[in-house]
Parts: structure tokens; C-alpha cells; sequence
């Protein structure tokens, strides 16, 4: 037998199936199914963890993924996994678990002292003190405290890019959440309206409370057999949803079991996102703990986790288990405990009476009512109970364990998320959250309807009216095999905390205890937010789920107002903890965001680039794997010695075409396009509406009623927009189409003395001659046979051309070019030479138009209209964009031409060295200047040319006299580009 | 998350549109003069309640979209194309 | 957003000795007695106050902001006449809502000025409010990941020094020495280094908000919770006091500090503001034992990640992106958030994340925040935090107290005034211009 606590034959394990696993080095025996909890009840250990800030022992309170107390560290190939709720980790073969937050070991923690040093140790105790000397909270007293908090410890490279991960997109008519009867009971009923139903259920099998009721067996199993055969429905068991996030979508998370995950490649959960048009809550009501002191002692757990052990896993939590209810739920394992042959040392229950109470003297057991549990014996486990009685007399009871039931809180996270607000309802002592009908239904034990039949009915209901709002009317009749009646019930009392002396605890992870709950409220901390931020009451991984209430309801009494007026803390998600792993999917590592390649990316690999991510773009930055400035000057040299040529495809392109496309570039550019002839292409600037330069480009028209306009690579998506929305939102009424073609185009600059003869042997038989293709004329042509468009625009400040080609036939072209060029001397170009060419020459790009930079800014103020509106005119004007002290450009050399430059150098003056008058933003080895060259915003720059300032930069500890020269620095007249 | 009816392509997730801001201010005339300018830029009202919005589905059909939708609930009470206004009704509710 | 409350009349003896609503020294022996006497000893924080019908200076916002103000302007300037009204309990706003970060690392020079005067308040606020908020120098860490994202960080790292702060490059090898989680390589955008600013960090952010309530109320000042204000009332151009739930208080000034809400309350003198309201997300992981010792930014995403005494990971993203006074989570954003944190940090892959929510930002027209008297005569506004208020809180409480007591900006704040956008003194942080959603 697997344990000699395993007294009988569980729903979910397989007997024939022993399964060995290790727990702190311990080799135990468990069963198929069973879960790393159930195991270790089932082999006699209680004693799972040390708690949060008392090291206290701790056991096994519940019996599913809500544990607060029963948390271990899984230890993997991968490395180690911590805060593993036991109660839900599967057991497998060979499962290591060690527990956690104890040294040196389990048994013997010293930190254990913290728990006699409580008294001076209350929560909230560190606002109050380690405030001095100032120097010691980073050195001393945190990491102390940093080293005690914590629970879990992570260890091992658990991270693997290549493991399986998936982010699942789901739709349906109706969400129904929860399987037990409510849940079946509306799934089944919307399924055969027809409607496309998604049933969700955390627990990995369907049923929910039905489960431990054996008179609900064939009607569970007739349930299950119906809605498989309903293709229009799906259960996902397993599936926890997570959150409410409006419009009708939901987060869930589905974890995989052992079989799927082999069949997944080992892919171990998934996010799902579910998308319905109504949302149907049977999410049911967890149960909750009652305050008293030593409810934390092991062997103290929730009522129905006692029963989930016997019947989901055969095992008997105890062989004299005390019961401590206010419910007659709370009856229900001592009943099936009994039957199974164990008998409970005695029922306490705080009730003058109940129905359950006479059912329980019936199967032969103590009864004790009216009285409660005012104390736990036992430290490392419960030996009994002392039971204070109505007559005012305490008694000790002898006991291996305590199963606690203080009543059930209907599950309101999702309903409160969608807008639900909170109601106090006496009845059931409890809060509830009614749905806004637009958005579903709850139904069952989630509003307070408790009896498995009774919620199937209420359920039915619910179901009946969402199936009549989505117009597929659900059949007359049942769908289902009648319900099994609910047992005749006395409603629960309210009781929250019985008095006594020593540590009554209402968040057991985060050690909050009810003294701590009153001490924030007389600190001032009184309202339920405030209490919880003060004491961390429900801030753990369990998210207050068993005490949450509790701790509520002890803030009431001591601030001496009604309950329904404290409130609970607002639930946000997630429902339960998730791994970021499942949360962020596939697109992680390498594949964290796309990679945006050239159509001619395979050329440039095989001539051996070295690439560089520019927004997403891979770009060739230098064709050689050497590092260092040689490599890059040999292709700027190349440029302005011979030739060269570069892939530009990056560049935003955007098609305008329509009777009215040069007024809207009027509109849209700050310089003008309708004076532009066809055939021939202009430099523009776009200001954005506040007057700030955008964009630049060149734009050409191709046809009086077509553009094609250029943006910068890093703006071409926001430039787009911009366009896209001042046609339709501000100049709606002009007849323009705009398509984005950056994709369908590859754009190569063939730039040097030598392109002509170069692009010449390309262009067939149009005259390149200055006279007939000038420097920015534009025209349509076939280029290396491929039709295409050729513009005399250039970058690099040298005569130059650039070749537009569909990007399929890109690469031809570009050989061709190559080819061309070869008894030139041609050479390829990357982004860095591109980069030292239009330094040399004063050309800006986004370092420089950086969003706070004007036309004037940049020496570009006479592009400007005079006349006509445009976007940014008006603002253009303000007076704190006139300034003449403004940064604008110039060009900067260090005076010391062997000193080097730095992008980010700050420029002082020697007499002020702390007051910055502006920096450095590009900069390069020249090759037509001696030395570096780099360009500068600098404060009333265009004054300061001729005059040498300080080129600070403390990082590197850097200080260099510059020249400050105009941005033009090679060849001002413009010669060469017009060459 | 935002569920967005495109009226040319249907229903879908907020992440195939681009947010555009207040549609509820209009560009002043280019002789306006500044303060008018810098109303229009800078100056919104920001409800907490109804907001007219512009919407480009960047995701899809590439048309700007306006939306009446609540800032606090996210409820979308209308959406029309860039040339629509919503009906007066709902427009009366923004107050 | 809290669940309404009741309003409840509140009985408390009328506080105007400071002395009575004293709670009390804080420190390690009296923690000690109090220990042997069962914490028995200790009182309210700071006393539940009950308006009066005046006052000299009426904060609107018992958040970060509104609560620093008003311990300055006790402490600075001896003005203890001042209410902080909050509609709901103090400090649940942004202040409870938020990361947690304290940084000087700003791009343009006088908001380096401003923040730089913040951390040095942070560095000893402790001491001044006699509450352990928990600052925590631990460092801030900001990757790079191209060679124009270290031009930028260069840039502002030699602005900072200048302006005397501190900022220095880390290489790879120093990062991985530092934070060994990193994965340095195999991202999208591998790490090429980074910057840190040593003396960023982290604080307890609800405690900063209490801090400043018990100093404040200690100082004379009455916090009135469960307190709306649904009007401004002004005679003659000026502003008079303001309408509340509890009726009319009336005020020789009134500062809005609503960050998330100033255009709300500004519509009510009738001012629009260059204001947009987003929600800014925050999530926080289950408690671990100490991972990561700094403040880690990834520069190829926007996520960043610090780890809280208690344990936790506490990290954040960008803003959704769209007007929104909902403070809540969504889950596009989530996704996007943890993608980044798996590829920057792929040992996190197994942790797990316990809970996300959100607050809302007052995103201003230039990403800067609004320190400044406004068109209405007496009506000062504290606002347009942007993402960045938290970190300025010291510096805000105390420039905006100097505004109110003295009547001219503080000059460490003079860049801050309401007239710069119409001006075009505009501080834009990254020259993103008048879109405030994609600041």
C-alpha cells in the first residue's frame, strides 16, 4: 500500500500504480494520480513547510491549487521550481521536492526564534525603525530582511527560448466557468440550444463538488458523456481563467498534463484567450478558516480538503480527525470519513443546532454545538483540541487533526473585474457580486445558492435566460438525468474568530495574524485596503483566498461597524499564480520581435556583412567582420574616390496618386509640391502639428496626379499614419490614395564620381547628361531591363543615383550595378560608411531631427512656405521656437585633429564646465578631412561658428577642445552632387 | 481588452488599431491664428465618461475609424467612419 | 479603485493642538516596549480629521503629491492652516498603485535639476519624516541595446554628471557580474551595456504616503478622508474654496494634486487642460529569495523589473495606449510585458506572476509634469505626472508647497508652468510632440 493513511480506493488514483517520488531526501511511495499532497498525507507527513515571517511549522490546508500553507521547491533536470503548491504539483516518477523557507533543516529552523520574538515583531513593525544611521538600510538591515522574506528559491537555468510555448485564441457564445452540477447543468442546457459553449473548469477533471458526493456519480458521469457528444461544446478542464478584461474577453490558463505535455513537445501550460459573447459564472465558493489560535498547527486544514483527500485520493487525513464547522457542508467529510471507517474525535459546531448535527449522531458521532475551538494542542502537530463549550466550561479532546470549515465565500473576482458590485448577504455570510446582465450570469454557489441540486436549478435558470437572449431558445426539459436532492440544511452562522491566547492567523502564507488586523486599525490603518497593504493580509500567492474574509471581518469588529460595511479588498487578477513563461508565449529570445530582412538580405549575407538592427530591420552596416573604423573608411573612400553603392530599401515609400495628391503634399509637407514639374523630385521637411520638424525625404512626381514620397527609415510606419489620418480626419475632402509600397520596392544609391558611367551602362539608353537628367531629376526607366525609376538624388553629398526596381527582380539589379561598376572600382557600402558620408557632408537624420528640433534648428528655414497652410504653420511661430539661443546645427572637429570624437559629448564652455550649452550627435573618422568630424546641437550654434568650446564627457572621462564649424563641412557649393 | 467593431472589416482586438486620440476637436482654419492652434493641439477635454475618439485600423482595412466609447467602463456606444458623427442622441449623453 | 465606502460622520476630538494627534516617536525602543506591552501603545498615524468650514490652503488629493505638499508647506514654511481632502481612503491612488522607482536619469537638463532635487530629498526623508519608507539605493540599470540607444544614454548620462548627479557605463561583463539572470545574447536585440545610476532605486510605496500623512497631521495639518470635492467656487476671478461632499470649505488657495484626474477636477473652474488620461499597468510575482539586486530597464521593450524586500518581482510596462480612468489591467499588455521580461531574463520563465492592476496617468501634451498657477486666480495645480510621479513626490510636495507659500515657482520647478505649451517651452523628454498616448 502506498502509505498507511491510504485507507480506500480513490476516484483519481490507480492502486496498481505506485509511483516513487522524494520529498527533503526522503524516498516515499505515492500512487498514479495522486498529487505531490495527497501522497505525503497518505504516507503520515504533515509537516510540509516553514512559514513566511515566524518560521512556523505548516502542513496541508486545502486540497487544490489555493494552498496557502503547503508550498515546496520541485527540483528538476532544469533546475529548481519554487513555491509549488503541494496540493496540486502531480506526482510523478522519480518528483523531487524539498520544502523551503528553513535552515538548516525542516524539523530544526533557527529562524524558528523569529516566532518567539513575535511580540516585537508585529506588522508593520520595519516602518518603524532601521531609519538610522542613514547608510545601514542598504547594508545592514535589508539585506537581512531580504535574505528571512521570500519563500521559494530559484535556481538553475529554468529559461529555454526553444521550449514550447503557445498562446491559444478561443470564441464561443457563452463562457461557462465552473463544472461542477451548476456548471454541467448550463453547458449541457446552452449546448443544446445550439450555442457554441466553452466550459472551463480548474480542476482537472469536471464535477466540482459533485466529486465528493457519491449519490451525483452516474449523473456526473451521464453529463460528461452528453457534452462530448455536443460538437458545439468544449470542456477544458484544467483551466483556470484568470481574469475578466472586458468586451467580453477572458484570460485562462490551461495546464497540461503529463500525457499532453509528451504529446506537446513538453510544452506544460497555455495561455488561452477566450472571446464570448456572454459569460456564465458557476465558479462556486471556496471555503473558508476560522481564527483561533494555532489554526496554522499541522494538521489544521479546511473541512472539505479533509473529505477531497478521503474520496479524490483514498486517503484519511488523520485517524481521529476533530471537525470545527459552522455549516453543514463542513458535516460532510466526517460523515464520509465515518463510513469509511474513521471516526472523527468529535464535531464541534458553533450552531445551537443543525440538520447535519442529528445525521452525524446518527452515524455514531459527537456532537458537540454551541461550542467552538478556542485552541490547538500540539506545536509540531495538532494532539487535540480544547473546545470551549456553551456552558462556559473548556474541555480537551484528544486529536490528530482539525478540519476547520468557517462557512463559503462565493468566488466574486471575475464578476467584481466585469463590474459587479459587492453585496453583503447575511443568509450565507457572505458577500456576493451580481453580474451586470450584459455581461452574463452567475449562478450556484458563485451567488450564494449552495446544495449541488439547488445550483443546477439555479443555473438552469440562468442558462434558460442567456440561451433566450443570444435567440437560440434551449429545449423544453431536462438535457440530463434528474438532480439527486439536496439534504435538508441549516443555514451557517457567522464566525469569524474565537478568542483566546497565542497567534490566530487570517493570512496564512504571509503569517497575518488577528492581533495584527486590530493592530492596523488602531494605528489608523482601518480601511480594508489600507489593512491589507499594512499587514499584507492577502498579498501572497493564495491571494487571501481562505482567510480573506476573515481578516475582513476582524477590522469590522475592531473599527465596530457591520462587516458589509468593511468590505474585501478589490480582487484583481490572476485567479491563480502564473508563469511568465505562459504568459508571454512564443514570442520570446530570438523571436521577441520580428526581423525585417532586405529583398536582397541573401547577397548581402553571402558578401559577408555584418548587420545591424535598425527598428526591425536587419541592415548591412559594413561589409566585412572586422571590427574597427578601417573596413568603413575603405567604403566611404570608395564613394568619394570611384564608387559605390548601397541598399536603401529601408526607406518609408509611400505611393500619393489622385487629382488632388500635389495639394495634399502642399498640406502635409512645409515646403511646396505643386510648383514640382513631372519628372522631377524634391527635398521636403513635414512638420508635425506643433511646429517640430517631423520627417524628411525626397518625393518625386511621377505623373501630375503621382508621387512617390520617401520617408526616413526609423519614421516610415508614424509618417504613414500621419498621412493617413490628415487625409481622412482633416482634408477629407481631397481625392488622394495613399499606399504604402516600402515592400514592393528595393531602392539601391549608386553614389561617386563615377556613377554616371556606371548607371549609364544600366539605363539603356537615356541620356544621363547633366543637361538631360540633372541632379534631382526623376524618371522612369528600364534598369538592367527591369523596369523601374531612377532619381538623381543623393545622400552622400557625391553625384549619385538611385535605382527603384520591384523587389522581386531586385537582385539582378543590384549584380548588375556590380558589374557595372567593377572596372571602377565599385564597392558595396553599409550603414556605417552611409553614415560618415553624410556626417562629412552636414546631412541630418534622426539624431538630429530628434523630435525637439525646428527648420531652423537644422539651417533648413527657407524651405518654408510663405503662403498657404500647411501642417505646423501656425505653431511654428511660437516665440519659444524662434529663439535665436535655441540648439541648432553645426559641425564640430577637435582642435587636436588626433583626438577622437564621441556621440553624447557635452559642449561647455571653459569658464562654465557644468552648464551645458549642447552635444555631440554623430560623429566619424572623416575622409576627405583630417581627423574627426562630427556634428553638434548646440545653443545659438550658427553664432558660435568659428569659436572653440570644451567637448565634455564625464563617463569617459573625456575632455576635448572643439572647433565649432558649419555642418557643411565638405563641399559647401554643392559641386559634386551636381557634377 | 477592447473589442473594436470596424465597420468595414468587424469585430476585432484593440491590437490591429492604432489609437489617434480626441476626435472631438477639429484643426482651426489656417488663419485662425495661434491660440486657436494651440487649443486644438495641446487642450482636451479628457472626459471621464463619453470620448469621441479617432481610431486608424493600422491592422486592417487602413481607414480611421470614430468611436464613442466610455473611458471608464469601455463600453463603445457608436462607431462610424471618419466623415460620420455620431447620432445627436448619444451625442447629448456625453454631457 | 477602492469599493465606494459609506460616508460615515467621523467622531474624533477636534485636532488643533499638534500635539494631541501626535502618534509618537518611532523607533526601536519603543518598538521594544511596546512589545512586552502587546503593541497596546501605539495610535492613529495621523488623526481622522473632520473639515473645518476654512482654511488657508486646501489640497484637492490626499495622494503622494497632496500629501507631501502639505507637510512643506508645515515644515518649510509654517503654513499648517490646510486640509488635504481625499474622496476615498489616503493614498490608494498612483502612490499605492506604482513600481516603486526613484531615479534622476532624465534626458532633457532641468528635468535632470528637478529630479536629481527629489532623490536628494528621498535620501533623507526617512530621518525628516521620522517613518521607514524603505529607500533603497540600490540602483537603477538601464540596458542598451544599439549603438544609437547608447549615443542617447551617453548623452544623458554625461548630462546627469554635469549636473551632479551620478551615472556611469556598465559593460557586459560588469551586467552580468551585477544581475546574472540577464541573458546578454540570444534576445531579438542583444545587450550591448549598459548605464546605471547608483543612487536610484527603489522605495516602499505606500509607506511614503503614510509617511507624509503622519508628518503632516502631526505638523497641524487635518486629512479629511471620504471627503469629494464636486466644485470649485469662485468669486471675482478667484477661487474661494471648494464644494464637497461634507459641504463648502472655503480656502484662500486651492491646489488640485489629482494626478490621473486634474482634468476632472480643472473642468470644474472651467480649465482644459493639456492633459490626457492612461492607464499605466503594474504586476507583481510571487515572493522568492533576493534574485535581483538593482533596478533593471530592458532597452528593447518597455518592461522593467525591480525586487521588493519582500521578495517579489515587481515590474511594468508601457501605457495602454488610449484614454482611460479605468485602473485596471488588460491583457494585450501583459503579454507584451512578459515576453520581454522571458527574453531579457529567461530564468523567470517558471516564476510565476501573482496579480496585475493598473492606475491612471495624467499624460501630458510633452511628457512632463505640471507644476503651476493656472488661468483661475488662487487655483494651483500639481499635476501631469505622466508615468514619473512617484519618484517625484519629495520634489513636487516641495516645489509646489514654495508655489503656494511664496507665490513664485521654485526654481528647480520654473520649467513646469502651465504656459509652455501655448509659449512653445514645451520639455518634451523624447521628442514625441502632442500625442500623449505614445509617450
Amino acid at each position: 500500500m502506498s502509505g498507511p493513511s491510504r485507507i480506500a480506493r480513490g476516484l483519481l488514483t490507480d492502486p496498481a500504480k505506485a509511483v516513487s517520488f522524494r520529498f527533503d531526501g526522503r524516498t516515499l511511495q505515492g500512487l498514479a494520480g495522486d498529487t505531490l499532497a495527497s501522497a505525503l498525507l497518505a504516507n503520515g507527513r504533515r509537516l510540509l513547510g516553514r512559514s513566511f515571517k515566524y518560521h512556523r511549522r505548516r502542513g496541508i490546508v486545502t486540497a487544490d491549487k489555493g494552498e496557502p500553507c503547503a508550498l515546496v521547491d520541485v527540483i528538476g533536470e532544469a533546475g529548481r521550481e519554487p513555491n509549488q503548491p503541494a496540493t496540486a504539483v502531480l506526482l510523478s516518477e522519480g518528483l523531487h521536492a524539498v520544502s523551503q523557507n528553513r535552515w538548516p533543516t525542516l524539523a530544526l529552523d533557527l529562524l524558528a526564534v523569529n516566532d518567539w520574538l513575535g511580540r516585537f515583531l508585529p506588522a508593520g513593525f520595519y516602518y518603524k525603525t532601521f531609519m538610522a544611521p542613514g547608510w545601514a538600510w542598504e547594508r545592514v538591515y535589508e539585506p537581512l530582511i531580504r535574505r528571512a522574506a521570500g519563500l521559494g528559491r530559484l535556481e538553475g537555468r529554468l529559461g529555454d527560448h526553444a521550449a514550447p510555448a503557445e498562446i491559444v485564441h478561443d470564441h464561443a457564445d457563452v463562457l461557462v466557468v465552473g463544472a461542477g452540477s451548476a456548471g454541467l447543468t448550463a453547458a449541457l442546457l446552452l449546448g443544446s440550444a445550439g450555442l457554441r459553449v466553452l466550459l472551463a473548469e480548474q480542476d482537472i477533471v469536471l464535477g466540482g463538488g459533485t466529486l465528493l458526493d457519491a449519490r451525483w456519480t452516474s449523473w456526473r458521469a451521464d453529463a460528461c458523456a452528453r457534452l462530448a457528444s455536443l460538437p458545439n461544446v468544449r470542456c477544458l478542464p484544467a483551466t483556470t481563467v484568470l481574469g475578466a478584461y472586458g468586451h467580453g474577453t477572458f484570460g485562462a490558463l490551461e495546464t497540461l498534463t503529463a500525457q499532453e505535455r509528451a504529446r506537446f513537445r513538453g510544452l506544460r501550460e497555455r495561455l488561452r484567450v477566450l472571446r464570448a459573447r456572454r459569460v456564465l459564472l458557476a465558479c462556486g465558493a471556496p471555503e473558508r478558516l476560522i481564527a483561533f489560535p494555532g489554526n496554522d498547527v499541522p494538521g489544521v486544514m479546511l473541512a472539505g480538503a479533509a473529505h477531497a483527500y478521503l474520496r479524490r485520493y483514498g486517503v484519511a487525513v488523520g485517524r481521529r480527525p476533530a471537525f470545527f464547522v459552522n455549516n453543514d457542508e463542513g458535516y460532510a467529510g466526517a460523515l464520509a470519513l465515518a463510513a469509511a471507517g474513521i471516526r472523527a474525535a468529535a464535531i464541534i459546531d458553533a450552531r445551537p443546532d443543525a440538520c447535519a448535527a442529528a445525521r452525524a449522531r446518527e452515524a455514531g458521532l459527537e456532537v458537540l454545538c454551541d461550542a467552538s475551538v478556542s485552541g490547538v494542542l500540539g506545536r509540531r502537530s495538532v494532539r487535540g483540541v480544547r473546545v470551549m463549550l456553551p456552558d462556559g466550561v473548556s474541555r480537551s479532546i484528544p486529536a490528530d487533526c482539525l478540519a476547520v470549515s468557517g462557512g463559503h465565500s462565493p468566488a466574486t473576482a471575475l464578476a467584481c473585474q466585469l463590474g459587479a458590485p459587492l453585496r453583503w448577504q447575511e443568509a450565507i455570510a457572505a458577500f456576493t457580486a451580481d453580474l451586470p446582465a450584459a455581461a452574463g450570469r452567475s449562478a450556484g454557489a458563485a451567488r450564494g445558492i449552495f446544495g449541488a441540486a439547488a445550483a443546477a436549478r439555479d443555473a438552469e435558470h440562468a442558462a434558460r435566460a442567456l440561451a433566450a437572449e443570444l435567440a437560440r431558445p434551449a429545449p423544453e426539459g431536462a438535457a440530463w438525468l434528474p438532480w439527486p436532492a439536496d439534504p435538508a440544511a441549516t443555514p451557517v452562522r457567522a464566525l469569524w474568530e474565537v478568542p483566546g491566547r497565542g497567534k490566530a492567523f487570517v493570512d496564512l502564507q504571509n503569517d497575518v495574524t488577528t492581533e495584527d488586523v486590530r493592530l492596523a486599525c488602531r494605528e489608523g490603518y482601518e480601511h480594508v485596503e489600507h489593512m491589507k497593504r499594512f499587514t499584507t493580509c492577502g498579498m501572497a500567492t493564495d491571494q487571501g483566498r481562505s482567510g480573506g474574509l476573515v481578516a475582513s471581518a476582524v477590522l469590522a469588529a475592531a473599527r465596530g461597524v457591520p462587516l458589509s460595511q468593511v468590505g474585501q479588498s478589490r480582487p484583481r487578477p490572476f485567479a491563480e499564480p502564473v508563469p511568465f513563461a505562459a504568459l508571454a508565449g512564443g514570442e520570446v529570445g530570438s523571436h521577441y520581435k520580428p526581423r525585417r530582412r532586405l529583398p536582397i538580405n541573401d547577397w548581402h549575407e553571402r558578401a559577408g556583412a555584418t548587420f545591424v538592427s535598425t527598428g526591425l530591420w536587419l541592415r548591412p552596416l559594413v561589409y566585412s567582420a572586422e571590427s574597427g573604423w578601417e573596413p568603413v573608411l575603405a567604403e566611404a573612400r570608395a564613394v568619394r574616390r570611384a564608387v559605390g553603392v548601397t541598399d536603401v530599401s529601408t526607406l518609408g515609400k509611400i505611393d500619393v496618386q489622385g487629382p488632388d495628391a500635389a495639394r495634399f503634399l502642399d498640406f502635409v509637407y512645409a515646403n511646396s509640391f505643386s510648383t514640382l514639374a513631372v519628372g522631377r523630385a524634391r527635398y521636403g521637411i513635414m512638420l508635425r502639428e506643433d511646429g517640430m520638424l517631423f520627417d524628411d525625404g525626397t518625393t518625386a512626381r511621377l505623373g501630375p496626379e503621382h508621387f512617390l514620397l520617401t520617408t526616413t527609415t526609423a519614421n516610415s510606419a508614424a509618417v504613414l499614419e500621419h498621412l493617413e489620418f490628415h487625409l481622412q480626419a482633416v482634408r477629407p475632402q481631397l481625392d488622394v490614395v495613399l499606399t504604402d509600397v516600402c515592400d514592393q520596392w528595393a531602392q539601391f544609391a549608386v553614389a561617386g564620381p563615377r556613377a554616371r558611367e556606371v548607371v549609364a551602362c544600366l539605363a539603356g539608353d537615356l541620356d544621363l547628361s547633366n543637361h538631360a537628367f540633372p541632379f534631382m531629376a526623376a524618371a522612369e526607366a528600364s534598369l538592367a531591363g527591369i523596369p523601374g525609376r531612377l532619381f538623381r538624388i543623393s545622400f552622400s553629398g557625391e553625384l549619385a543615383y538611385e535605382l527603384a526596381v520591384p523587389a522581386r527582380g531586385a537582385t539582378a539589379v543590384w549584380e548588375a550595378i556590380l558589374a557595372a561598376g567593377g572596372p571602377h572600382g565599385i564597392r558595396p557600402y553599409g550603414l556605417d560608411a552611409l553614415n560618415t558620408l553624410r556626417i562629412e557632408k552636414g546631412h541630418v537624420t534622426t539624431a538630429e531631427l530628434n523630435g525637439n528640433t525646428t527648420a531652423a534648428d537644422l539651417g533648413c528655414a527657407h524651405l518654408l512656405k510663405k503662403s498657404g497652410d500647411f501642417i505646423g504653420r501656425t505653431l511654428a511661430a511660437r516665440p519659444g521656437l524662434l529663439g535665436t539661443d535655441r540648439l541648432q546645427l553645426v559641425g564640430v572637429r577637435p582642435a587636436d585633429r588626433s583626438r577622437r570624437l564621441r556621440n553624447g559629448t557635452q559642449l561647455v564652455t571653459s569658464a562654465a564646465r557644468s552648464a551645458s550649452l549642447g552635444y555631440v550627435t554623430s560623429c566619424t573618422p572623416s575622409v576627405e578631412l583630417e581627423g574627426w568630424v562630427g556634428l553638434a546641437l548646440l545653443a545659438g550654434g550658427r553664432q558660435r561658428i568659428g569659436s572653440r568650446l570644451l567637448g565634455v564627457s564625464p563617463v569617459h572621462g573625456e575632455t576635448t577642445e572643439l572647433e565649432i564649424v558649419s555642418p557643411h563641412m565638405l563641399d559647401p557649393e554643392n559641386a559634386r552632387v551636381r557634377a | 481588452m477592447l473589442r473594436i467593431p470596424c465597420p468595414w472589416c468587424g469585430e476585432r482586438d484593440e491590437i490591429e488599431f492604432r489609437y489617434r486620440g480626441d476626435a472631438a476637436v477639429t484643426r482651426p482654419g489656417s488663419d485662425a491664428g495661434q491660440e486657436a492652434f494651440v487649443a486644438y493641439v495641446y487642450r482636451r477635454e479628457n472626459p471621464l465618461g463619453w470620448h469621441l475618439e479617432w481610431w486608424l485600423h493600422s491592422g486592417g482595412c487602413r481607414r480611421l475609424l470614430k468611436l464613442l466609447r466610455h473611458t471608464v467602463s469601455h463600453e463603445i456606444q457608436w462607431v462610424g467612419t471618419a466623415e460620420q458623427a455620431p447620432p445627436p442622441a448619444q451625442g447629448a449623453e456625453r454631457a | 479603485m477602492p469599493p465606494p465606502m459609506p460616508m460615515r460622520p467621523r467622531v474624533f476630538p477636534q485636532a488643533t493642538a499638534p500635539a494631541r494627534r501626535s502618534s509618537g516617536r518611532y523607533s526601536l525602543w519603543r518598538l521594544l516596549r511596546e512589545g512586552f506591552r502587546g503593541q497596546r501603545g501605539w495610535s492613529q498615524a495621523w488623526a481622522k480629521a473632520t473639515p473645518r468650514p476654512h482654511y488657508k490652503v486646501v489640497i484637492v488629493g490626499g495622494g503622494g503629491h497632496g500629501l507631501a505638499t502639505a507637510f512643506y508647506l508645515a515644515a518649510e514654511h509654517g503654513i499648517a492652516d490646510v486640509a488635504v481632502l481625499e474622496r476615498g481612503p489616503i493614498g490608494l491612488g498612483n502612490v499605492g498603485r506604482n513600481t516603486t522607482i526613484i531615479r534622476s536619469n532624465y534626458f532633457q537638463p532641468a528635468n535632470i535639476r528637478f529630479y536629481e532635487f527629489s532623490l536628494k530629498l528621498w535620501e533623507r526623508l526617512e530621518r525628516t519624516l521620522n517613518f521607514n519608507m524603505m529607500v533603497s539605493q540600490r540602483g537603477t540599470l538601464n540596458l542598451f541595446h544599439t549603438e544609437a540607444q547608447r549615443d542617447l544614454f551617453t548623452r544623458r548620462a554625461n548630462l546627469m554628471r554635469l549636473a551632479g548627479a551620478d551615472a556611469e557605463a556598465l559593460g557586459r561583463d560588469e551586467i552580468r557580474k551585477r544581475v546574472p539572470l540577464v541573458d546578454l545574447d540570444n534576445g531579438r536585440f542583444p545587450v550591448l551595456g549598459g548605464f546605471l545610476q547608483p543612487r536610484g532605486g527603489t522605495v516602499r510605496h505606500d509607506a511614503v504616503a503614510w509617511g507624509y500623512a503622519r508628518a503632516a497631521s502631526e505638523a497641524g495639518v487635518d486629512i479629511v478622508e471620504h471627503c469629494e470635492v464636486t466644485g470649485l467656487r469662485q468669486a471675482g476671478g478667484r477661487v474661494t474654496g471648494v464644494e464637497t461632499t461634507h459641504g463648502f470649505i472655503g480656502a484662500d488657495l486651492v491646489c488640485l494634486a489629482v494626478a490621473g484626474h486634474s482634468s476632472v477636477l480643472a473642468r470644474m473652474a472651467g480649465i482644459e487642460l493639456p492633459i490626457e488620461t492612461h492607464v499605466l499597468q503594474a504586476f507583481v510575482s510571487e515572493a522568492l529569495k533576493p534574485l535581483i539586486d538593482v533596478v533593471l530597464t530592458y532597452g528593447a521593450g518597455h518592461f522593467y523589473i525591480s525586487q521588493s524586500d519582500k521578495g517579489g518581482l515587481v515590474f511594468g510596462g508601457a501605457i495602454d495606449g488610449y484614454n482611460t480612468y479605468a485602473q485596471r489591467g488588460t491583457l494585450p499588455m501583459v503579454e507584451e510585458v512578459t515576453a520581454a521580461a522571458v527574453t531579457l531574463l529567461p530564468a523567470l520563465a517558471r516564476v510565476k506572476v501573482l496579480r496585475q492592476w493598473g492606475g491612471v496617468m495624467d499624460m501630458t501634451m510633452d511628457g512632463s509634469p505640471i507644476i503651476s498657477r493656472t488661468p483661475l486666480e488662487g487655483l494651483i495645480l500639481n499635476g501631469g505626472w505622466c508615468y514619473g510621479g512617484f519618484k517625484a513626490i519629495p520634489a513636487g510636495g516641495f516645489t509646489t508647497a514654495h508655489l503656494i507659500a511664496r507665490g513664485s515657482p521654485h526654481p528647480v520647478a520654473a520649467h513646469l508652468d502651465l504656459e509652455r505649451f501655448a509659449a512653445g517651452r514645451t520639455v518634451d523628454e523624447r521628442g514625441i510632440g502632442p500625442s500623449p498616448w505614445l509617450h
